[in-house]
């Protein structure tokens, strides 16, 4: 069995020879080179474009603009699709677009021979704009007078959802509670994996093939034929190894309009090469989110009522939309069950560059509220932020009636005592009260909520098909794809120990080809391995059934009384041996009397989803006249129920750390008010954590086997990044007694904060 | 009018020599005419350190180093560091052992400035480990488990484990 | 690729002379960490360009006879830190470079290119400006040599004329003998980033260690161009050496200095950075000194 071993990454070496063949590696040197003109301006329509100095450079093939391509509206949003019109995601995307909504939006494009032409292009073509007025922050874009960014969605609210439990008005006419009143604001956010996003487009035989950098390269396909108006199955998308993903590649970005621009230069290979300034401004980003929340309660510290508003921004267009929102709200109401919950969150359009998905999906701007309003309300009641939190965490035994969901472990409690061991909570919490001077340490931590995949919101199913080789190897396939987390390599470990194979007769197909791999939705929620890891097990037993079928036939034993283990058919009653799998698959193959070629493929739907819990512990050291934090110590602790690779898991859990540690301290988005442009679109001035702002990164696990997942597996990818900017965050508050309701907590809001409260 | 230079340099050990375009970068020779797909580009601008090569010894963004300059330089890329028998170098190894590498896309870059590290054959702090690999973001490990792995090839050759 | 015109590469001082009365367009170019990343940004695209990179002799430190220090403009960062004499007499310029950016940058970023950009964050130049540096510049009628401040005409903007290009850069031997200096780089990261406040200091002690004989303080990015601050200059020289006198000083470079406010970091809070890192780097170079606070 090599299922919860640490074995080395299957794509391992070739990363570490330099041979992975990402998109770029593949193009064929010939390729026509394409570029995206941006606006210049944040809100306003195209009026003209003058392509004229353009077309003259020598080397431009073709200039498209806004004015040429078809008015098909479409949708970008990596979710299933839905054949219920009311459950699809907003069509409200253009190729290049006459209306021009946030600074940076698509309005031509030019394809050249090469990329000095296409850029000289660029910069000859003369762009004539009527300018309105623009909205950058949601509470602004929500009032009477803003600008509308589309018109249909009135004050600019392209969602509205509420939640409600018991009776919130008349619980806090209970005598004798204490309120908490607090907002708090998180940033926008850029998911900075180290590829940017590149495609290329052709046409062969009549149909369109797209090579992309993409999580989710079926969905692209269904995507491609909306926004071209063909049919799906004339749409070819090619997925290869990609260079990080984290969310912004859970969107379709640029492939529909490669694709098209194939189409305008004949079928001719056309590759979109997007510039990390592209990236930062034109694709996706996280949604910044201000909550605010209320909270009643006794003295003791039990909560009687709370109430949740959440304001989320969107940018400019619909993309993964409400659904980050509502993910947040959901969280809210089951991580501190409270008898009398009001929730109400909006999803709302502003000028800013849009919103998609990113790593957490909205849990990472929840957490932050949450979990720094329970350490603020632990400081206001003077109880320990360990006792608040297990008086009033979900208990074990707890079903959500909406998910179906329940929280079969006391996996918080076992998480808490791993954290506070590992940063030694107790003597340190002590150790550091009533300090003065200039530098001061501080030690906080907070929990977090995730569940595992889409159901019952979307679609959760997946497909996997398996090929007995004439050695008696496997080649497997599935549409979940290896983003860089390493989803190749446990698929691999699970098909072994689902067919009973060692791992070096597993052969796992990493590149997804719409054309041959089955279908499946792609890497995003968490749930590759738990949805993934069905179908594998369900295809894996199927594809057993029909070897020891075979073997049946030639050892003359009955199928039932075979297994295969190590990649030996034996008898399961005396684990005799029978016949190595490789005789039987070169047998069955060329066999003149009953030649078989043994595969099996098949569908495995979920109607049910997974909590993942765990904390962060933080100890911190706060320079307080030089406004800058320091992290001296930090763990994860998660419950992602059995892991499957113990190496891979850690490694995981660092880098979402790490993603938090940025988001705690450092990164965001800066935007112009004067003219809505994002001032630090390169990553110089997007302050991305380099290898000296990180302290150790130490990763832990409570390992509480899933009983609704097939190798008891459950969410990992996102969680990491969730507990931890609200672990710092309280971390600060310990060593200086000043609540900082907003990240990043650079040195200018420390600045701003320190001075407030008297420190500096 | 394009413009081209004749560019002899060596690359991996082996002299070469390729008429390249003076507008082009080092990545770009290494890339299209060399095929060299270590070479990665992040983001052209020398903030990344996807594009890390060895010149002469040190360690440069080849997307900000003109072609021309290469002229009787030696280059070495991560190619250039597996044994023509297919062996991989001690700190390739190190990267598979400690789980350094998840998208990869990072990692050819960052395995050459360890090669500069290891080469000095002198000891460091992690403190200064950390600052010699600060030419290099990476967005999937957290930069734990690659310095994991620099620290442990470092101590073996150093014989101190 | 690159969009530029033309190249010509130099092959020596005197030929890179030669190429800037040729082509006056043209734009130099060192290391290219700027110029190329500029290039690529569209604002020089499309223009010709004269390669300097290749011009050897215009690498390395040397010490004249006079105990001056000599760098050539080529020098990397990388070279700088390395350098024994460096190490030596002005291990502050060494450790102020070791700040720039990432190795990479300082193994390709060069002190001429540093300072010939003009740009106040330049992690050099403030240091350059408290070690009273002379700037060398060599043209068709022989060589110029101008005191670093005077260099710096305005932001963006240096004293090269069209005929010259800048060949070194010189530490005086007054100027460095018997001081001690420390540099401070203010970042919102610690590798990869530019200054939000640079701060060098450089301090000379009584031989009893108690009495301020002469303290030199520069500043980037507290005004359009690496500035002193003189007040705070004339303020400390002759004053005893103590906690007091340190806050002091470090509150009367408020009077020098003109932060603005940028997307960057507000005027207030470059303020109170000048006076922090006044007060750390000069606390600094009182313990390199062998003096007590």
């Amino acid at each position: 069995m090599v299922v919860g071993k640490s074995i080395k990454r299957i794509d391992a070496f070739d990363k570490v020879t330099g041979r992975t063949k990402y998109t770029d590696d593949l193009c064929d040197k010939s390729a026509y080179i394409a570029k995206v003109l941006h606006s210049t301006i944040t809100h306003g329509k195209v009026l003209s474009i003058d392509v004229s100095e353009a077309e003259k450079i020598e080397g431009v093939i073709k200039i498209v603009t806004c004015f040429d391509v078809p008015k098909v509206y479409f949708p970008t949003a990596g979710h299933p699709w839905s054949t219920d019109e009311s459950h699809q995601d907003v069509a409200d995307r253009l190729l290049l677009t006459d209306v021009v909504r946030f600074y940076g939006d698509d309005i031509a494009a030019v394809v050249a021979e090469n990329e000095v032409a296409a850029q000289q292009a660029l910069r000859a073509i003369k762009v004539e704009y009527e300018e309105y007025p623009f909205v950058l922050d949601v509470e602004e874009a929500m009032s009477d007078s803003a600008p509308l960014i589309h018109k249909n969605y009135p004050n600019n609210i392209l969602g509205h959802s509420s939640q409600s439990v018991g009776n919130y008005e008349e619980a806090i006419k209970e005598e004798g509670l204490i309120k908490f009143d607090n907002w708090y604001d998180t940033p926008t956010v850029q998911h900075c994996h180290i590829e940017n996003h590149i495609c290329y487009a052709s046409m062969e035989n009549g149909r369109l093939t797209v090579v992309t950098s993409t999580q989710i390269p079926h969905i692209v396909r269904r995507v491609v034929g909306q926004a071209l108006s063909l049919d799906w199955g004339k749409i070819r998308v090619v997925k290869p190894y990609i260079g990080g993903g984290f969310g912004n590649k859970q969107d379709v970005l640029y492939e529909p309009l490669c694709a098209y621009l194939s189409t305008v230069v004949g079928g001719r290979l056309v590759k979109l090469d997007s510039s990390r300034e592209e990236t930062f401004v034109s694709q996706r980003v996280r949604h910044a989110i201000r909550s605010h929340i209320v909270t009643y309660t006794r003295p003791d510290g039990t909560f009687v009522a709370r109430k949740l508003e959440l304001f989320s921004n969107q940018g400019a267009y619909a993309s993964h939309g409400h659904s980050i929102a509502a993910k947040g709200m959901g969280c809210f109401r089951q991580l501190y069950p409270c008898p009398n919950v009001e929730a109400e969150c909006y999803t709302v359009f502003t000028n800013r560059p849009v919103a998609g998905a990113m790593r957490g999906y909205g849990i990472p701007q929840a957490m932050f509220a949450v979990e720094s309003q329970i350490d603020d309300i632990a400081k206001g009641l003077n109880l320990s932020p360990l006792e608040i939190r297990k008086k009033n965490l979900m208990p074990v035994g707890y079903k959500d009636e909406f998910s179906k969901n329940v929280n079969y472990f006391d996996t918080f409690n076992q998480c808490i005592e791993k954290g506070k061991k590992y940063i030694d909570y107790d003597r340190k919490i002590e150790e550091y009260k009533n300090q003065s001077g200039n530098i001061r340490k501080g030690i906080g931590m907070a929990v977090f909520w995730y569940n595992t995949a889409v159901w019952p919101i979307s679609l959760e199913s997946s497909s996997s098909r398996m090929v007995l080789n004439q050695d008696g190897s496997i080649s497997v396939q599935l549409g979940e794809t290896e983003i860089g987390q390493g989803a190749d390599t446990a698929f691999a470990q699970m098909a072994a120990d689902a067919v009973g194979l060692t791992l070096d007769k597993v052969n796992v197909v990493s590149c997804q080809d719409t054309d041959v791999t089955p279908f499946g939705t792609g890497a995003y929620a968490s749930r590759q391995t738990y949805v993934g890891g069905l179908t594998i097990k369900q295809t894996g037993e199927m594809l057993k059934m029909r070897i020891l079928d075979y073997a049946g036939k030639l050892s003359g034993i009955d199928a039932a009384e075979l297994d295969i283990v190590d990649n030996n058919i034996i008898t399961v009653s005396d684990k005799k041996f029978v016949m190595d799998v490789a005789k039987l698959a070169i047998t069955a193959l060329y066999s003149m009397e009953d030649s078989r070629h043994i595969t099996a493929e098949s569908t495995y739907q979920i109607k049910s989803n997974a909590y993942s819990f765990g904390c962060c512990f933080a100890d911190v050291e706060v320079d307080i006249r030089a406004c800058k934090v320091k992290i001296n110590d930090i763990i994860n602790v998660h419950d992602c129920g059995t892991l499957i690779n113990p190496a891979l898991a850690e490694a995981q859990v660092h880098g979402g750390m790490s993603m938090g540690i940025g988001y705690a301290l450092s990164e965001q988005e800066i935007f112009d008010s004067r003219t809505g442009r994002t001032l630090n679109n390169n990553l110089l001035d997007y302050k991305l954590s380099t290898f000296m702002d990180h302290p150790h990164l130490e990763a832990q696990f409570v390992e509480n086997a899933e009983p609704t997942s097939a190798f008891g597996t459950k969410a990992l990818g996102e969680p990491p990044a969730c507990p931890v900017a609200p672990a710092i965050r309280n971390a600060v508050l310990n060593a200086t007694g000043v609540a900082v309701n907003k990240i990043p907590m650079t040195p200018h809001v420390l600045f701003e904060e320190f001075s407030k409260s008297g420190l500096i | 009018m394009a413009q081209y230079k004749l560019v002899r340099c060596t690359i991996n050990g082996k002299k070469v020599e390729q008429m390249v375009d003076v507008r082009a970068s080092l990545t770009d020779m290494l890339r299209n005419d060399y095929r060299m797909t270590s070479v990665k580009k992040g983001c052209e601008v020398g903030e990344c350190g996807a594009c890390n090569v060895l010149i002469d010894g040190e360690c440069f963004n080849s997307c900000i180093y003109l072609a021309v300059w290469a002229e009787g330089k030696h280059i070495r890329t991560l190619e250039g560091l597996m044994s023509e028998d297919g062996e991989l170098s001690d700190i390739q190894q190190a990267f598979i052992d400690e789980a350094a590498v998840q998208c990869g896309f990072c990692t050819p870059g960052v395995i050459m400035s360890a090669v500069e590290i290891l080469e000095s054959g002198r000891d460091y702090t992690d403190d200064e480990l950390r600052k010699l690999l600060s030419g290099h973001l990476c967005r999937c490990t957290g930069y734990e488990n690659i310095l994991r792995a620099v620290r442990k090839t470092l101590d073996k050759r150093l014989g101190k484990v | 690729m690159y969009d530029i015109k033309a190249l010509y590469e130099a092959s020596s001082i005197e030929d890179a002379i030669k190429l800037r009365l040729e082509y006056p367009e043209a734009q130099i170019l060192a290391g290219g960490s700027d110029v190329l990343v500029q290039i690529r940004e569209g604002k020089r695209a499309g223009k010709e360009l004269i390669s300097i990179y290749m011009i050897d002799e215009m690498r390395g430190v040397t010490l004249d006879d006079n105990g001056d220090i000599r760098i050539g403009s080529l020098t990397s960062f990388s070279h700088i830190t390395k350098n024994e004499i460096v190490k030596k007499y002005i291990n502050v310029l060494g450790e102020a470079v070791d700040m720039v950016g990432s190795p990479q940058i300082r193994n390709i970023g060069t002190i001429g290119g540093n300072t010939c950009n003009g740009v106040t964050s330049a992690d050099s130049a403030s240091t350059l400006f408290a070690l009273d540096a002379l700037v060398e510049l060599t043209g068709s009628s022989g060589k110029r040599i101008i005191p670093i401040s005077e260099f710096y005409i305005k932001a963006g903007t240096v004293d090269i004329k069209p005929d010259e290009i800048q060949t070194a850069i010189i530490i005086p031997k007054e100027k460095y003998t018997d001081y001690q200096g420390h540099y401070i780089k203010y970042a919102m990261r610690n590798a990869l980033d530019i200054t939000t406040t640079g701060c060098s200091v450089n301090v000379k002690l009584s031989e009893d260690k108690k009495v301020f004989e002469d303290v030199r303080i520069a500043y980037g990015v507290a005004g359009p161009i690496p500035m002193r601050a003189k007040t705070a200059e004339e303020f400390i020289k002759g004053k005893n050496v103590s906690e007091d006198t340190a806050k002091e000083f470090s509150l009367k470079v408020l009077s020098d200095i003109n932060p603005r406010d940028s997307w960057r970091a507000s005027k207030a809070f470059r303020q109170h950075l000048a006076t922090e890192l006044a007060y750390r780097a000069l606390k600094e170079c009182v313990k390199l000194s062998g003096g007590e606070m």
